[in-house]
C-alpha cells in the first residue's frame, strides 16, 4: 500500500458506521482486524441479490463489498479475467462478450425469483453460493473456474490460493473449498477466473411430449450420446405459456436439448439427435440461435418463478431417481421443472410447513441427493434447515470453520446454526 | 533436496515395534502385514526413486472398517501413517518414514458399479486410471483425465494428486471428473463427500481432498463420471522453424475460440529423441513441434482443423501433416508419449520437472530453461503440454555422481522459480509432496502456508497423516497453530510445526 492509499484507508474508516462499504483491500483487512479484535458478527454482501438464501442471522454490522468493484486484468488468450469480488456479474459477461468469450458455468441471476427482475450480482456472491446452470454437466459449476483467489481470513489475514494458470495442484485447493461457503469462511477479495470461447451458434432441439418417464428417457439418451449437449430440461404443460417462440410450433409440456459448436457440426448433430431419438416430423421444432439463447437465459435465471409468490426448493439427485422422487412429490401439490439433463428438480410449493419440507428433505436423502432451500417464507425460515448435513460433516465444517474464522464473524449461522 | 529433512523419528515407536505389529494383527489378517526387511523393500520407494526409506510395517488393509480401525489404533498411540496406491507418484508423497505404518492401498482393487444411467462409475481406490475407461469402452463411453501413467497408476492416486494429463485442456482434470469419496480421516472417522448427485451441499470437502497429496484423509471409495466417446479424433502434427512461432501458434489457436483435446508442444532436443526412438515421422529440422488434437463429431473436426491449419501457416509452420487414420493418429502420439524412455537412452537418468505458466509465456521460459541448461552443463529436453501451460522439462544426468544429482536438482528449483516469476505455478499435475517441498515459499508467504497448516491441523491435529510432504519442516516464522503448549514445551516435540 502507498503512503498515499495508507492515509486515506485511515483518515476514512470509520469504525462507527453499521455499513462498511470498502473501496480497498487495506480498508476490508482494516475492518476485520477491528471486528476480530471487538468480536464483532459481520453480515458479508455484495448487491444482495442472494441476501434471502440461506438462513437469518444476527449480524451487528455489515460490509459490503458492492465498492470494492472492477476488472484488474482480462486475458482474453490465457483464457482468463481477473476481477475484484464485488464487481458485477453482468460487467464481467459484457467485457467477455467483447472478445466473444463467456463465464461458461452460466452463473443465475436470481434477480428474477426474489423481486422480478435482472439482477446477476457479483462474482463474490456467485463463486460464494456455487449455484450452477444448465451447462453444469457439461462444464462443471463455479468452483471448477475459479483459478485463484485473494482474500482475508477471519483474523483479518491477507491469504491466497491457486493462481491464473488452469493446471495447479500447489497446496490444497481452497478455491474449491471456498466456493459455496456462502461467505462463512474467508471474505473473497479477488478472484481470477476461468473463461472459455463462446460457441459459433447454438440451437435447441425441442420436444413435444407431456410424459414425464419419457422425458427423462429423452433426456438420457441425449445426454449419453457423442451428439454431446451442452443443455436438457423439461417443462411440464404447466409453465407453456412462459415460452413463446417464432420456431415453437407446438404449446404444451416441452423437453428442451441444447447442441452447440461450430454451425455446420450443430446442423449435423441435431439430425443425428432427432434420428437416436427416433423424433416423427410433428414431434419436435428447432429453436435458431437467438431464441435459444433467450430460451437458455430464461431457464438459467428460473424466469418461470419470477415474482413467484411461491416457495422454492432445489432438489439434487441421480437421473435415475428423478422420476420416483417426482411422484412422491405429487402428494405436495407442487410445479416443478427439470434441468442439468433431469438431475436438478426446481420445486415450487405456494403452501408449506415445517413437516412438508422435513418429508421432502427425507425424500431426496432416500433418493441419494439433497434439498436446498432457496425460498421459503420468512416465519418458516428460522426454523427450518436451510441447507442440510450430517453429525460427522457437522463436526468438520465445525472444525474448518474454526480454521479460518476462529472467532466466527463472517456469516455467523447463515449456513448452519453455530457454524 | 538430497539432504531433504523429514519428520523427526519417534525413537520409542521404533522399540515398540513387535508391539504394534502384534496390535495390528490383531486388528486384520496377519497375512497382509508385512515386517520383515525383504518384504517390505517393495515400499521404500515411489516413482522419485531418488529417495528410499523402509517404513516401521507395511500393512495392506481389505475393508474400509479395517482402514479406520487402523487409523484409529495409529491415532490413539501417536503412529505416523504414509498411504499409498499404486507408488507412481512423481514427487515422492508416498515416501515412507523410518517410524510409520506404510496403508498400502493395493487389495482395494475391485471397480464396484457401472452405471450408465448416471453416467458414472464406483470404484475402490486402487483400480488403475486406464481400467475404468477398459471397463466401459465396449458400450462407448471413457473416463478422461490421462495421466501419461494411466496404465498403472490408480485411482485414488489420482484424486490425492488431483492427476491431469494431455486431454484436460478440455475435460479438466481429476477434480473435475470427480463425483465422489469415501474417505477415512486420521481419527477412524468413515465418511462420505459428494456422490452421484452433483454438486453436493455445504462446504466442498470433496474438492479440498482432491490433490491433498494424502494429508487429509484415506481414500477408500471413488465416484467418477464418464463421459460417451467422441466419433471422431483426429490430430495435426505440425513443424516450426523457431518456439516463439510455435507459441504464438497456441495463443492464437485459443484467442481464436478453438479448444483442442490436447495440444503438445516438444522442443527440438525431445524431437529428435522421441523420433529417434519411436520412428514417429516428426520433422526433425523443426526448432518446435506441436500435435494438436480435436474430437468431436466429423464436420466439427473438420472445422477445427481446417483452422488451426491456417492459423499454423500464418505462424510460418514449416510442415504440416494431419492425421489420415486412427493409426496414423496414434502414430503421432507414440514420440510424444515415448518421451520418458527416450531421453532414457540419452543419458543415464533423468528428472522430469513439472511447472505451469501461461500460455503467452513459453518461449521466455524455454529460453531461461536453455540459458540454465548451460550454466549448469546438463542437458534437457521439453515437453510442453502447451494447451494448458504445463511444461515438463526432462534434465538428463547421472545419478551415481552425487555432484549431477545436486546440480539437477538445483537446475530443476531454478526452473520453478521461473515458472513462478512469470505468474505459472510449482506444480500442474505431479503434485509437490518431498520433491517441491521447500519451493512453496516461492509461491505462497507465511499467511498462506499457516492458513493451509491450520486446515490440516483441524483435520488431524497431531500431524500423523502423511507427515513432512507438501509443506517445508521447520519454517521460522511459523505459529504453533492449535497445538498445546505445556510449560514452555511442545506436547509432541517429535511433530512437525513448519
Amino acid at each position: 500500500m502507498s503512503m498515499e492509499e495508507k492515509q486515506n484507508s485511515q483518515t476514512f474508516l470509520d469504525f462507527n458506521q453499521s455499513t462498511y462499504n470498502p473501496s480497498t483491500r487495506e480498508e476490508i483487512v482494516e475492518i476485520i482486524k477491528d471486528c476480530y479484535k471487538k468480536n464483532i458478527p459481520l453480515e458479508i454482501n455484495g448487491t444482495k441479490s442472494k441476501q434471502k438464501i440461506g438462513r437469518n442471522f444476527q449480524s451487528e454490522k455489515t460490509l459490503s463489498l458492492s465498492k470494492y468493484s472492477g476488472i484488474i486484468e482480462y486475458k482474453p488468450e490465457e483464457l482468463y479475467i481477473k476481477v475484484k469480488a464485488g464487481t458485477p456479474v453482468k460487467d464481467i459477461v459484457a467485457e467477455l462478450d467483447k472478445n466473444n468469450q463467456q463465464l461458461a458455468f452460466e452463473p443465475i441471476d436470481f434477480g428474477f425469483l426474489f423481486k422480478g427482475s435482472s439482477n446477476a450480482g457479483t462474482i463474490g456472491g456467485v463463486v460464494s453460493s456455487n449455484f450452477a446452470g444448465p451447462r453444469r454437466f457439461k462444464v462443471g459449476s463455479a468452483r471448477d473456474h475459479l483459478l485463484g483467489f485473494q482474500g482475508v481470513n477471519g483474523k483479518g489475514e491477507i491469504i491466497k490460493s491457486g493462481g491464473t494458470v488452469v493446471k495447479n495442484v500447489t497446496g490444497y485447493d481452497l478455491c474449491k473449498l471456498l466456493s459455496g461457503s456462502f461467505g462463512t469462511l474467508t471474505v473473497l477479495t479477488d478472484l481470477s477466473v476461468k473463461v472459455l470461447p463462446k460457441p459459433d451458434s447454438s440451437k435447441t432441439l425441442i420436444i413435444n411430449n407431456p410424459h414425464l418417464k419419457k422425458a427423462i428417457e429423452y433426456l438420457g439418451i441425449a445426454l449419453s450420446s457423442s451428439t454431446d449437449p451442452s443443455g436438457g430440461v423439461f417443462y411440464p404443460e404447466k409453465f407453456d405459456n412462459n415460452f413463446t417462440f417464432n420456431d415453437l410450433t407446438h404449446k404444451g409440456a416441452l423437453t428442451a436439448i441444447r447442441i452447440e459448436g461450430p454451425s455446420n457440426s450443430v446442423d449435423e448433430r441435431i439430425k443425428r439427435l432427432i434420428k437416436e431419438l427416433s423424433l416423427h416430423e410433428n414431434e419436435f421444432s428447432i429453436l435458431e440461435s437467438v431464441q435459444t439463447n433467450i430460451f437458455w437465459n430464461k431457464t438459467k435465471n428460473l424466469e418461470v418463478f419470477s415474482n413467484s409468490k411461491s416457495n422454492l426448493l432445489r432438489i439434487v439427485v441421480p437421473v435415475s431417481e428423478t422420476f420416483n422422487v417426482i411422484q412422491k412429490l405429487k402428494t405436495f401439490d407442487a410445479n416443478y421443472f427439470l434441468d442439468w439433463g433431469g438431475s436438478l428438480i426446481w420445486l415450487e410449493l405456494e403452501k408449506i410447513n415445517l413437516k412438508t419440507l422435513r418429508e421432502i428433505k427425507e425424500i431426496a436423502q432416500e433418493h441419494f441427493g439433497y434439498c436446498t432451500i432457496i425460498k421459503v417464507e420468512e416465519d418458516l425460515k428460522a426454523s427450518a434447515d436451510i441447507f442440510t448435513i450430517d453429525p460427522i460433516k457437522y463436526k468438520i465444517s465445525e472444525k474448518i470453520k474454526k480454521s479460518f474464522d476462529p472467532k466466527r464473524i463472517f456469516n455467523p449461522g447463515k449456513m448452519y446454526s453455530g457454524i | 533436496m538430497s539432504s531433504l529433512k523429514m519428520p523427526k523419528v519417534d525413537s520409542s515407536i521404533l522399540s515398540k515395534k513387535d508391539k504394534i505389529l502384534s496390535d495390528i494383527e490383531k486388528i486384520i489378517d496377519p497375512n497382509n502385514v508385512l515386517s520383515h526387511t525383504d518384504e517390505i523393500r517393495p515400499y521404500e520407494t515411489d516413482a522419485l526413486a531418488a529417495y528410499k526409506q523402509a517404513p516401521l510395517l507395511v500393512v495392506l488393509p481389505e475393508t474400509v472398517k479395517e482402514v479406520s480401525e487402523i487409523l484409529k489404533y495409529c491415532n490413539d498411540n501417536k503412529i505416523k501413517v504414509v498411504p499409498r496406491g499404486a507408488g507412481t507418484g512423481l514427487s515422492g508423497g508416498s515416501l515412507p518414514l523410518e517410524d510409520c505404518i506404510l496403508l498400502a492401498m493395493g487389495k482395494f482393487n475391485k471397480i464396484l458399479e457401472l452405471d450408465y444411467e448416471n453416467r458414472c462409475v464406483v470404484t475402490q481406490p486402487c483400480v488403475t486410471n486406464l481400467a475404468i475407461t477398459q471397463a466401459v469402452q465396449d458400450k462407448g463411453f471413457y473416463y478422461a483425465p490421462d495421466p501419461s501413467s494411466q496404465i498403472a497408476c490408480s485411482i485414488g492416486g489420482n484424486v490425492a494428486e488431483n492427476s491431469g494429463g494431455v486431454h484436460s485442456l478440455k475435460y479438466g482434470a481429476t477434480t473435475n471428473n470427480l463425483l465422489g469419496v469415501e474417505v477415512v480421516l486420521m481419527d477412524g472417522t468413515i465418511t462420505r463427500f459428494g456422490g452421484k448427485a452433483m454438486d453436493a451441499e455445504g462446504y466442498d470437502f470433496l474438492g479440498l481432498m482432491t490433490g491433498s497429496e494424502g494429508l487429509l484423509g484415506v481414500i477408500t471409495e471413488v465416484t467418477v463420471k464418464i463421459l460417451r466417446t467422441p466419433e471422431v479424433v483426429k490430430a495435426a502434427l505440425i513443424g516450426f522453424p523457431t518456439i516463439e512461432d510455435a507459441g504464438n501458434c497456441v495463443a492464437e489457436i485459443i484467442a481464436q475460440g478453438c479448444i483442442p483435446a490436447g495440444m503438445e508442444i516438444m522442443d527440438k532436443a525431445l524431437t529428435k529423441a522421441t523420433n529417434d526412438y519411436s520412428k514417429a515421422g516428426y520433422p526433425t529440422d523443426a526448432e518446435g513441434m506441436m500435435i494438436v488434437e480435436f474430437d468431436g463429431t466429423e464436420h466439427e473436426v473438420n472445422a477445427y482443423i481446417e483452422k488451426v491449419k491456417n492459423i499454423a501457416e500464418k505462424n510460418n509452420s514449416s510442415s504440416l501433416k494431419i492425421s489420415k487414420s486412427n493409426d496414423e493418429r496414434l502414430k503421432f502420439w507414440a514420440g510424444r508419449k515415448a518421451a520418458f524412455p527416450a531421453c532414457g537412452v540419452l543419458a543415464p537418468d533423468y528428472m522430469c520437472m513439472d511447472g505451469s505458466i501461461p500460455r503467452g509465456k513459453l518461449a521466455e521460459v524455454l529460453n531461461e530453461i536453455t540459458r540454465l541448461s548451460k550454466k549448469y552443463n546438463l542437458p534437457v529436453a521439453n515437453a510442453f503440454h502447451a494447451g494448458d501451460g504445463n511444461l515438463h522439462p526432462l534434465i538428463m544426468f547421472d545419478a551415481n555422481d552425487p555432484e549431477e544429482l545436486k546440480k539437477c536438482e538445483e537446475f530443476g528449483a531454478d526452473i520453478l522459480k521461473y515458472c513462478v516469476k512469470v505468474g505459472g505455478a510449482l506444480t500442474g499435475e505431479h503434485g509437490v509432496g518431498i520433491e517441491k517441498r521447500e519451493l512453496m515459499c516461492e509461491a505462497f508467504n507465511d499467511k498462506d502456508i499457516q492458513q493451509q497448516l491450520t486446515i490440516k491441523v483441524a483435520l488431524d491435529p497431531n500431524s500423523l497423516l502423511n507427515p513432512g510432504k507438501v509443506y517445508p519442516i521447520l519454517r521460522k516464522c511459523a505459529e504453533e497453530g492449535r497445538v498445546h503448549v505445556h510449560g514452555g514445551k511442545t506436547k509432541f516435540p517429535d511433530i512437525p510445526r513448519f
